[in-house]
């Protein structure tokens, strides 16, 4: 960490006009001649590396990074185009649509796989698959559910024992559980069975994959269904009380996707990021070791099963959604 | 002899003509697929577009009194292009805005009717649209839904962009191939006229004969009319010769009469300075007789030159037969003829001209070879078939050997001898009829040696 600093920054009186950040953290301030605002949905521990390893090697180049949710990304993206430089987030829908809607700009020098990148402006870096996260206690002296039919079938049968003690995302707030939410339904019925299952367990609904898995360690829920396994995988190796369940019935599997701003005024520097970023996430550098999955994705994990595709817009259609988060309410919250 | 005006080249006009052709051809070839190609892009972008939007507006409905499009995953999905072609669209009810992209405008008619294409600008993009609507009736109402889909053209630049490429390669090389067949027909056409110029050039010139040979249609009327003037040219030859044979043969006859009288004549006259006078007169008598005679012979081997008639013969014995007969002559003037050489030289060649010629060196010889010596005649098949005939002579004037052989030249030393000077030019006529030729040159004695030379 030669050459970070790492400060915590009080929100107001920041350079970006105040805003409610989950995180804030300035790396390579001291030698840095340019600096890349970057906003990302991905807690700062997980992206440092990266970060730190990109600065080792550009040293003029500082690095700000704000961390706060994926439809908040999205507001200021299209808000301030000019108050970022990169955005980085797990909400793929999100970020097609800002690349469709031309916020992104082309990188022409990012060489990249044709399904890991939209018109050459929007990049994936990581496959990341959603889980069922358990506490192991609540399941103890009974078989582990593998399939979401299985954990339906295993919340019918002990329905006190799960009430009030299951999660997920709330999908209202959460651009990556609307869109896992959204793929689950496009994929199979059995989703909806599961919404109605966990609805009338009186479910509590998360913003983010970590307060989930915080409420799992403590053990105030028991099941969080579509909960990020990368961020999950990080806290179950110090909790041994998770386990982490990848669904066998089909996947989802998510790519973390990051672009530049079409009016950055430091596009040389950002593309270089976006290049480093892409390397380094492709497993080609084996000396460099990152929190994040890779994009080619680990065994047994295949390939991103949501593609980048214009079809990714079509749940962020304002009647579709509409439509979608109706039921959704109606099958989940049963007052 | 004047060169003919020269003003363009059938060659190039016809060469540029064509190829000239070729590219305005390969041009419009370009074109015609490019705008083709388009068209054909174009359509297919428009049907993808038609399916996604009905797929959208099939998924339109009314529910508790309000407009419901369930938008199927598919409808964007088979927008997906290679390119990543960006996707607008926006949905109406009854021209009130619903959902989408505000900036896009509904261009259509009322419900029902055809689908309207059309090309919009789109945050800054060109953009393909097609609107298109449908009528929904609910339980107490009917209203009408219009959707507007746009897609940028970045898949189909791209494909066009390959199919012009592959478009201008296909001119280039149907132009190469157009360029290269101009040149071969060119070529071809101008060989025609070239082979006729060959044949005209290599003929001999006493060659005077139609081309028979079969030539092009359009070339048929200048071999015609080249034939008539050759013909033309052949009889005002042939008359002249004619002419000349006839004089000399009227001009002979009277002579010999005159020549007779002017011996009886002399026989009578006493006094020395008459029978002087008229030993001149036999004397010039003698000389027009023999240039007579000459020009009698040079009609007749031009004539005969144009029709030769080759039969075997030996050239030693026509030789020997020669000298045998003109020995009396010889012996005359006290020479004597000696022939040496191969035994046998056997040759196909007109015995005639062959003869004339012979008789006329020997005839040369005689007359500039000094009394009391040799005539040496040399017959030899190697290295072709030739006759060498070297008196003891003066030799040639070595500034007029290149000279001497043309009609009528006699060399300087000849003014005391007779003769018309047409006697090398007729053994010169002979050897070309027979493909060979005559080479004049002196013996290092001085005596002249004429070398009849033949075609083996």
């Amino acid at each position: 960490m030669r050459y970070l600093i790492t400060v915590f920054l009080i929100v107001f009186g920041q350079v970006v006009v105040a805003q409610d950040w989950e995180d804030h953290q300035i790396f390579n301030a001291e030698n840095a001649t340019t600096s890349l605002r970057i906003v990302s949905s991905t807690d700062t521990d997980l992206f440092a590396p990266l970060i730190e390893a990109f600065v080792a090697k550009h040293p003029d180049v500082g690095v700000d990074y704000f961390v706060t949710g994926t439809a908040e990304i999205d507001r200021l993206f299209r808000d301030k185009p000019k108050a970022f430089d990169i955005a980085i987030s797990s909400a793929m829908d999100l970020q097609l649509k800002l690349t469709n809607d031309g916020f992104a700009l082309r990188l022409n020098g990012v060489l990249h796989p044709e399904w890991a990148q939209w018109r050459q402006s929007l990049f994936a870096f990581t496959s990341e698959p959603a889980a069922i996260v358990i506490n192991k206690a609540a399941f103890s002296g009974y078989p582990i559910p593998r399939t979401r039919q299985e954990l339906i079938q295993a919340l019918r049968a002990r329905p006190e024992a799960f009430r009030n003690r299951v999660g997920t995302y709330d999908v209202r707030k959460s651009g990556l559980g609307y869109l896992f939410a959204t793929q689950d339904a496009r994929a199979s019925e059995t989703f909806w069975r599961l919404m109605e299952v966990m609805g009338s367990l009186n479910v509590r609904l998360y913003c983010c994959s970590g307060e989930m898995i915080d409420d799992l360690i403590t053990g105030r829920i028991s099941v969080a269904y579509n909960v990020l396994e990368s961020y999950a995988a990080v806290r179950a190796e110090s909790q041994n009380a998770l386990e982490i369940i990848l669904p066998s019935d089909f996947p989802t599997t998510m790519m973390r996707t990051a672009l530049v701003s079409r009016d950055t005024l430091v596009p040389q520097q950002a593309e270089r990021f976006i290049q480093h970023l892409v390397h380094q996430q492709s497993g080609a550098d084996k000396a460099a070791s990152s929190p994040l999955p890779l994009l080619g994705g680990e065994a047994g994990v295949d390939r991103a099963t949501i593609a980048l595709e214009p079809a990714l817009m079509t749940f962020l259609d304002a009647l579709k959604r509409a439509k979608f988060l109706s039921e959704w309410t109606s099958a989940l919250i049963q007052d | 002899m004047d060169n003919p005006t020269v003003s363009g080249s059938l060659r190039y006009r016809l060469g540029l003509t064509l190829i000239g052709g070729a590219a305005v051809l390969a041009v419009l070839l370009f074109f015609a697929v490019r705008s083709y190609a388009v068209q054909v892009a174009q359509q297919g972008q428009d049907n993808i577009l038609v399916a996604s939007v009905t797929s959208m507006l099939d998924a339109a409905a009314i529910r508790d009194n309000a407009v419901e499009v369930d938008i199927p995953y598919a409808a964007f999905s088979m927008l997906t292009t290679p390119a990543d072609d960006r996707v607008f669209y926006a949905i109406f009810q009854d021209g009130t805005f619903l959902s989408g992209y505000r900036d896009l405008g509904y261009l259509g008619p009322d419900a029902g009717l055809e689908n309207i294409f059309g090309f919009a600008n789109v945050r800054g993009v060109l953009v393909r649209q097609v609107s298109a609507s449908r009528t929904l009736i609910g339980a107490n109402k009917r209203t009408e839904v219009q959707i507007v889909l746009a897609q940028t053209q970045d898949a189909l630049s791209a494909t066009l962009d390959q199919i012009s490429r592959n478009a201008a390669l296909l001119g280039v090389g149907f132009f190469a191939l157009a360029a290269a067949l101009s040149v071969w027909a060119t070529a071809a056409t101008m060989g025609q006229l070239d082979r006729l110029t060959t044949s005209v050039t290599r003929r001999g010139p006493q060659d005077l004969r139609p081309f028979k040979n079969s030539v092009p249609q359009e070339m048929a009327p200048l071999v015609q009319s080249l034939n008539s003037l050759m013909a033309r040219l052949d009889q005002s030859l042939s008359q002249s010769e004619d002419f000349i044979a006839e004089a000399a043969h009227r001009v002979r006859t009277p002579l010999a009469t005159v020549r007779s009288y002017a011996e009886a004549t002399l026989q009578r006259v006493d006094k020395e300075e008459n029978r002087e006078a008229m030993r001149s007169m036999v004397k010039a008598i003698d000389e027009s007789s023999r240039a007579a005679g000459q020009l009698l012979d040079h009609a007749m081997i031009t004539f005969r030159a144009d029709h030769l008639e080759r039969e075997d013969i030996n050239l030693v014995e026509l030789v020997r037969d020669l000298v045998l007969r003109m020995t009396p002559i010889a012996e005359m003037k006290d020479l004597s003829l000696s022939v040496q050489g191969d035994g046998s030289v056997p040759y196909a060649g007109d015995a005639i001209l062959l003869q004339n010629a012979v008789r006329n060196l020997v005839d040369n010889a005689m007359k500039y070879g000094p009394a009391e010596s040799l005539i040496d005649i040399t017959v030899r098949a190697e290295p072709h078939p030739h006759i060498m005939v070297i008196d003891r002579g003066p030799g040639f004037p070595s500034h007029e050997i290149s000279t001497l052989t043309l009609r009528f030249k006699r060399g300087q030393n000849a003014e005391n001898t007779i003769g018309s000077g047409l006697g090398l030019t007729i053994a010169k006529d002979v050897a070309f009829a027979h493909g060979g030729g005559i080479k004049l040159e002196n013996t290092l004695k001085g005596g002249a040696c004429v070398t009849l030379s033949l075609s083996s």
